[in-house]
């Protein structure tokens, strides 16, 4: 799906930051391989293309702030 | 239809399986054994004069009026209170009866006005009727002496209640009415004072509005006189005509016998055969329904260029042809996902279900989402990753199986009374109750109700709660590890025990975060698993946490863990806020699935919609409501369609939602009223009340029912003719003629539904889904012998703290909710007359809290967060534990989601409503978001109509 703005606030990147750790934190339980696939698969799953683009965006300047199983994660969407 | 009048049998139905064969008068009858002679007689035909009888409630015996003979007894018994027996022979008509009832009746005539044709309950009233048949031609004792109907005698009429009024002199002293107050609501507000002539019905000496009368209707219902008669019928008269329908407020979904004259209502009168209430109702249901045809009702629809412009009223086409000509500007603009639509819980199936079907193939996105976000949507998903689906798993009558019920974040007798009744009836039979919630609810301590155990946990920490329940029940060798191991999938379940044995799930670790003491949680955890029959109940201070989804699957995972799932009496059952919310869910309202929870990435599933709608579907998940916001600020999401919702009062962070909804370019709003989110739109469709409209709601307990029109939409046009227009004119045909058309195209499409029509609602009154070609008549309970998913599945649910703390700042805990007599925003019972019980939202502090504050019962107080901050009043109440406060967000002035936060669910954006760190203190004036919320609603209410056309 496209749009014409594909920016994101601070504030909204924030947000997308702090969601993506929430489910990074819930799966962590997990063994490590089987997080990472049920992180991606839940923002595959629940997020819409542009929060998901938001994500990347973040992660390809720095991606601050990300829990470590969202880093994996992102690579596989 | 004629007006309807449901068969009364006199005494309740015995649930005995054995049976008993008699002859009545003659005629040969079989019935249950227990049944009364009064019962097993209407069965047969044959009817019996009655006054105190009833069948809502036990026999009583009071009245004399239904005596009858048996071969082989002596005297006359009551045939109420006189059990069948195996070949017993009853007369309930002889020359000796006669005379008795004769008797009977002249006594009571001799104290009753004769005012039969100016009485409001002329031609209703069972006095009457009794007088009629028991041939009653004189009163041998006259009507001088003492009495309590003349003028001098008689005790004031009480009309303090809004509804209905207390006309002593017009009371048999039947006790009808405390005994319905007793039996069906379990209030016991009312009682006989008194002895001898002197008894009268009172509301514990006071008049009935100050007395603890929750004005239910069951008392009013029951009074066979005019005793107790409602207003409406006082003002207009007997009704002359039934519509049958379903209640447009709780998710307890009642079915109501809505009376009419002609196209207005006289009186709303819950339905006996309705299988949610059983003929019981709330003071919503019964009275508040003057909404509908309040003056604030908007019927024509309206535009305007800005929000700062007054509204113009415009045709219908002008209405619907600026909304898609503006949407498809802005798509034009800034991509096909750069609008969206929101579906009510509201509205009906049918409404809900176009909705999202023109949102995803007219609008070509998946931005749909509903209210339901903000309330239960983590119910569905963790109902779904434990179970295999998402919603309760019991009918509503599966209560009264229950040994132990836990209620978790729920309070009923406020918010789904009609069930609390229910629920109450089961617990003076004795079963043991656990309640867990931050307040002390009416649950916990009220007229015999007592909570076995309560747990004042700190909100925010229900998971660490209840896995430290499973915790006690697996290390205290208490699971049921059979059921477990032949239902369940054996590595979650490893998984699952080797997490919760670890000691900072035990008690002693919950307690230091929850401030719930260790034994009290082991005492809980042993009765719920132990007790027998055990079921829990929640509401939304299990799902709007941020951990509300790991709740939801903590709690599954306690059931399945005890095997408390797949039969009557036990199961995890959501008590939904509105009266759709299941059907919304079902519906496709949420952006990552069908009707019938399918993923829009499932290509199979996506395939059968494309074939039947002739359009292509978008593969990936759209916005849910809070990321829609979110864009919207951001400037990639410019236009929304909201029908029937009001986000603007009842989302959290009111300045985020605001924000949101001025940077749009076109917002149109569909509902009754200019709500506080029209303040913010610029297209207006008038929307039509549940009385203006057919189609169907689904409750809590999945059961479908039908809505029926009782008057036409005030509006013109009906709500799913409006999105139909929309949809037409946005470039996607829809051609329904009927919404019962629109119900087939679910049945085809959604498995679940597969057996729903309106045919078959019609015949059965309703059904629970899955309803298809394996259970043609519905499945009352699921789960039964497998779960939906194959094997249940255990979740590890970690205990994460919420990241909303308090601090020096902001010291106290704010947990919203609601109050019986109003309801969500307030759009409907705001506009009643239940405005005399709650006119504001208040704040309840615990004595300490005000103390330390210096705030007294009353004052004006502020309440703020790092949201923001408005002002209500306080009222000091030992219902709160010191360091939480609470409020409702029933007024739009008061704005308690100014307050609250946008933290949400991990797992489905469910706002975090239940915990917001505060600060409160005393003020004397209303806050600045107040004051401009006050001009900003006055400017947004203006209206430029024109002139009529002079003659």
């Amino acid at each position: 799906m496209t749009t014409s703005r594909q920016t994101g606030s601070r504030q909204t990147t924030e947000r997308v930051v702090h969601m993506a750790n929430q489910i990074a934190l819930f799966f962590a339980a997990r063994p490590k391989e089987e997080a990472v696939t049920e992180v991606a698969a839940h923002l595959k799953n629940f997020w819409e293309p542009r929060m998901r683009e938001q994500l990347a965006r973040h992660i390809a300047e720095g991606g601050s702030g990300l829990h470590e199983l969202v880093l994996e994660a992102a690579r596989r969407l | 239809m004629a007006i309807v009048r449901e068969m009364d049998y006199g005494t309740p139905a015995s649930t005995a399986q054995s049976l008993v064969t008699l002859l009545i008068d003659g005629k040969s009858v079989t019935v249950p054994a227990g049944t009364s002679v009064m019962r097993a007689s209407a069965m047969a035909g044959v009817s019996i004069p009655k006054l105190c009888a009833t069948d809502s409630m036990k026999a009583f015996g009071s009245c004399r009026l239904c005596l009858v003979e048996i071969e082989g007894k002596r005297g006359t018994p009551a045939s109420c209170t006189t059990p069948v027996a195996e070949g017993m022979k009853v007369c309930t008509q002889s020359p000796r009866l006669a005379k008795l009832r004769r008797g009977v009746m002249e006594l009571y005539i001799s104290d009753h006005p004769l005012d039969c044709l100016t009485c409001a309950a002329n031609g209703d009233c069972e006095l009457q009727d009794m007088a009629g048949a028991v041939g009653l031609r004189e009163v041998r004792y006259g009507f001088t002496g003492a009495n309590h109907f003349d003028v001098e005698s008689a005790a004031a009429k009480d009309e303090s209640n809004p509804y209905f009024t207390f006309e002593p002199s017009k009371c048999i002293v039947c006790s009808r009415c405390v005994r319905a107050c007793d039996e069906v609501q379990g209030t016991l507000a009312l009682t006989i004072e008194g002895r001898g002539f002197a008894s009268m019905v009172s509301a514990g000496g006071v008049d009935f509005l100050d007395s603890e009368c929750v004005s239910c209707g069951a008392c009013v219902q029951a009074c066979p006189t005019a005793t107790l008669s409602e207003k409406a019928v006082i003002e207009k008269g007997i009704p002359e005509h039934t519509v049958i329908t379903t209640c447009a407020y709780c998710g307890v979904g009642c079915s109501f016998k809505a009376e009419m004259q002609g196209n207005d209502v006289v009186r709303m009168v819950p339905y006996k055969d309705g299988k949610a209430n059983h003929g019981h109702s709330c003071v919503k249901g019964r009275f508040a329904w003057g909404y509908a045809t309040h003056k604030d009702r908007i019927t024509k629809p309206m535009i305007r260029e800005k929000i700062t412009d007054p509204w113009r009223e415009v045709s219908w086409a002008e209405a619907i042809g600026r909304a898609a000509s503006e949407f498809k500007r802005i798509q034009t603009e800034h991509g096909r996902g750069a609008i969206g639509g929101i579906t009510s819980s509201r509205c009906t199936n049918e409404e809900t279900y176009l909705v999202q079907k023109m949102i995803r193939a007219a609008f070509g996105n998946n931005n749909t989402d509903t209210c339901a976000r903000v309330c239960h949507s983590p119910t569905g998903y963790g109902l779904k990753t434990t179970f295999g689906t998402s919603a309760g798993t019991q009918n509503f009558d599966s209560v009264e199986h229950a040994d132990v019920i836990i209620v978790i974040g729920a309070n009923p007798t406020d918010a789904h009374p009609v069930f609390a009744s229910q629920m109450k009836r089961r617990l003076r039979q004795g079963a043991r109750l656990v309640v867990i919630d931050p307040r002390k609810t009416d649950l916990v301590e009220s007229p015999h109700i007592r909570a076995e155990h309560h747990l004042p946990l700190q909100p925010g920490t229900n998971v660490a709660i209840i896995n430290a329940m499973a915790h006690v029940i697996v290390t205290e060798g208490l699971a049921n590890e059979a059921f477990v191991q032949e239902r369940c999938d054996a590595e979650m379940y490893r998984r699952w025990r080797a997490f919760i044995v670890e000691q900072r799930n035990s008690p002693e670790g919950a307690e230091k975060v929850s401030g719930v003491a260790a034994e009290t949680i082991r005492a809980a955890a042993r009765l719920y698993a132990t007790g027998g029959n055990a079921a829990i109940y929640y509401g939304l201070g299990v799902t709007e946490h941020s951990q509300g989804s790991t709740m939801v699957m903590g709690m599954a995972n306690l059931a399945m863990l005890t095997g408390n799932i797949g039969r009557p009496g036990v199961g995890v059952n959501p008590l939904r806020g509105q009266n759709n919310v299941q059907g919304a869910c079902d519906m496709g309202s949420f952006p990552h699935e069908f009707a019938g929870y399918r993923h829009v990435s499932d290509n199979g599933v996506r395939t059968a919609f494309e074939q039947a709608w002739g359009v292509g579907l978008d593969p990936e998940p759209g916005l849910r409501i809070p990321n829609m916001l979110d864009a919207a600020v951001d400037g990639s999401f410019k236009g929304i369609y909201i029908q029937g919702e009001d986000i603007a009062q009842s989302d959290p962070n009111t300045q985020h939602v605001t924000d949101a909804l001025r940077a749009m370019e076109c917002v149109v709003v569909q509902d009754l009223f200019l709500n506080e989110t029209a303040t913010y739109a610029h297209v207006f469709l008038p929307g039509s009340s549940f009385l203006e409209k057919d189609g169907t709601f689904t409750n809590a307990e999945r059961r479908i029912g039908r809505v029926r029109k009782a008057m036409p939409p005030v509006t013109g046009m009906a709500d799913w003719e409006v999105t139909m227009a929309l949809s037409n004119a946005m470039g996607y045909a829809m051609h329904y003629q009927h919404p019962s058309e629109i119900m087939e195209e679910i049945a085809r499409l959604t498995p679940t539904f597969a057996g729903v029509n309106y045919q078959k609602l019609d015949e059965l009154g309703s059904v629970q889904w899955p309803c298809n070609e394996n259970a043609p008549e519905g499945t009352p309970v699921m789960h039964i012998g497998g779960f939906v998913r194959g094997k249940g599945s255990f979740v590890v649910t970690e205990f994460v703290p919420t990241e909303e703390r308090t601090s020096a700042r902001f010291p106290l805990i704010l947990t919203t909710g609601r109050i019986l007599s109003q309801y969500n925003v307030g759009a409907q019972t705001a506009r009643t007359e239940n405005m005399v019980w709650h006119s504001e939202d208040v704040l309840d502090i615990h004595p300490f809290d005000a103390e330390y504050r210096g705030i007294r019962d009353g004052d004006r107080v502020s309440l703020a967060s790092r949201s923001g901050e408005t002002t209500l009043r306080a009222r000091i109440s030992e219902r709160m534990q010191p360091g939480v406060v609470y409020t409702t967000f029933h007024h739009g002035v008061t704005g308690a989601n100014v307050v609250t936060t946008e933290y949400s669910d991990w797992a489905t954006n469910c706002p975090e409503y239940k915990v917001t760190a505060v600060e409160v203190r005393p003020v004397q004036r209303e806050s600045e978001w107040q004051r401009q919320h006050r001009q900003q609603r006055l400017a947004a209410t203006r209206i430029e109509r024109e002139e009529p056309a002079r003659r």
